[in-house]
């Protein structure tokens, strides 16, 4: 597999910092390209954080420090790493970030800590981050990849607080732990057990994806 | 570029070390706080027995005021220190090591919860539990009356139950439902309490051993049943010195 997939942009003259080219880096993952629901990455930490929207909230901040300094390294250093060990040397620096995300969780946020526990680690396997590394990051320049990083991460969060969202609104009746059902007068409203287990994830990133692709006209090709 | 084999071990041995060394360095610099959030944290559970917490009072604070703790061994001997001879610190121990060696072996930290009016007067035990559930490790803190057979609370925690089943284990309204339990009959025997099959959501179905169960969770109640009564029976000999008012002994 070739590292030159995206082609690199001959630069005359200095280019705006949000020029239109630029701002598609940011834009398009959120919906166009989105990682989860056309590409259908990182499928597995979207089903397993998201019983909850704190627990889900943390893993998109940690998912979007690590993709964006994780492409921001390796565009740094995309010159000198050597061809033939790039995945390895993409793997050392996301496994490292994300340790210190990990090791800062426990640091200042124990209680969610605990909740994320493994998932926080399963960052590492995200194909997300390791794919934008090597189809981005890799050619591209620091600047751009940290846009794409910031792209592609929010790409991620939205639709994982999305699911998030419903999943605790009709699974445990709250919002971010705010009893919303019992506040409106509801306290009876019954709980769908269905949402709470990763099934219920499922279908609405089904549901997610169904509506996206009908709206964007999208097909598998 | 195809580059050297020299130049691809180099670079190689120079990433380890750099991210090596920056890890180190964060994990060291973090300890202490990661050490502080880990003591909040059992003294959240092990106070969340006895009391509801809204998440504002200073819980070390609270916890040093109220609480004092000990030791013992399954055969009611107060443990002064470890193998080493350092002292013991009972929120130190870490029951789920402990779990792992032979009952006769094993430290028990007991903590006493004193009255707030006067701190010499004990007003709740807390006991450390520990068992499986049905995926992984369960635990929980249980709190008897200074009878030393009515619950007043259990908090329970699990690493790996299934959400919206076994899980539910940590909500308040199933932890409450032990609450005015009673673990032993009328000759003393330890019958501990039961957590029951099926769910019928009326509590005055259940004699004072039992308690309603969870739909859907069984095994997991299973867990809790059997976790309860393993160690409400290791601390059994200390239940019979506290009872018959006998000095506790200590052995080093």
């Amino acid at each position: 597999m070739s590292t030159d997939t995206i082609e690199k942009p001959v630069v005359k003259k200095a280019e705006p910092l949000l020029s239109k080219r630029r701002k598609k880096f940011v834009t398009d993952p959120l919906n166009d390209d989105n990682p989860i629901t056309i590409q259908v990455l990182g499928i597995c930490s979207a089903l397993a954080v998201t019983v909850k929207l704190e627990p889900t909230f943390v893993m998109s901040c940690s998912v979007v420090a690590v993709i964006v300094m994780s492409n921001l390294i390796i565009s740094s250093i995309r010159d000198i790493i050597p061809n033939r060990v790039r995945i390895i040397v993409q793997l050392a620096i996301i496994a490292s970030l994300v340790v210190l995300v990990d090791q800062v969780l426990k640091a200042y946020f124990y209680d969610v800590s605990k909740l994320l526990s493994v998932f926080v680690g399963l960052i590492i396997t995200n194909c997300i981050i390791m794919g934008r590394l090597e189809a981005f990051a890799m050619a591209n320049k620091p600047y751009d990849s940290i846009l794409d990083g910031f792209g592609s991460g929010f790409g991620y969060a939205w639709i994982i607080l999305t699911v998030a969202f419903f999943r605790e609104l009709f699974g445990s009746g709250s919002v971010f732990n705010f009893k919303v059902f019992e506040a409106i007068g509801l306290a009876n409203f019954p709980t769908n057990g269905l949402m709470a287990s990763p099934i219920g994830a499922f279908m609405i990133l089904g549901l997610i994806i169904w509506i996206q692709r009908t709206k964007n006209g999208y097909v598998e090709h | 570029m195809r580059r050297s084999n020299l130049y691809i071990i180099a670079f190689s041995a120079i990433m380890t070390i750099v991210l090596g060394g920056l890890l180190s360095i964060t994990a060291v610099g973090l300890k202490p706080m990661q050490q502080k959030a880990i003591r909040l944290d059992t003294r959240k559970q092990i106070l969340g027995a006895v009391m509801q917490l809204t998440g504002k009072e200073d819980v070390l604070t609270l916890y040093d005021l109220r609480t004092k703790s000990l030791v013992v061994t399954a055969t009611g001997e107060v443990v002064k220190t470890d193998k080493d001879g350092n002292p013991l610190v009972a929120e130190e121990v870490n029951v789920g090591k402990e779990y792992k060696k032979p009952v006769e072996e094993r430290l028990l930290p007991v903590f006493q919860f004193m009255s707030e009016s006067d701190p010499n007067q004990i007003e709740a035990y807390i006991l450390p539990v520990y068992g499986n559930g049905l995926w992984n490790k369960i635990w929980g803190f249980v709190a008897l009356e200074t009878d030393l057979n009515t619950i007043k609370g259990f908090s329970m925690d699990h690493k790996a139950e299934t959400p919206g089943l076994g899980a539910r284990i940590t909500s308040k309204d199933i932890q409450n439902r032990y609450v005015g339990k009673k673990l032993f009959d009328d000759q003393g025997n330890l019958v501990s309490v039961e957590m029951l099959k099926g769910e019928r959501g009326d509590p005055s179905l259940f004699n004072e051993h039992q308690v309603d169960g969870m739909s859907g969770a069984t095994l997991t109640a299973k867990g809790v049943n059997k976790m309860l009564k393993n160690y409400m029976d290791y601390y059994r000999p200390f239940f019979k010195r506290i009872s018959s008012g006998e000095e506790l002994t200590s052995i080093q």
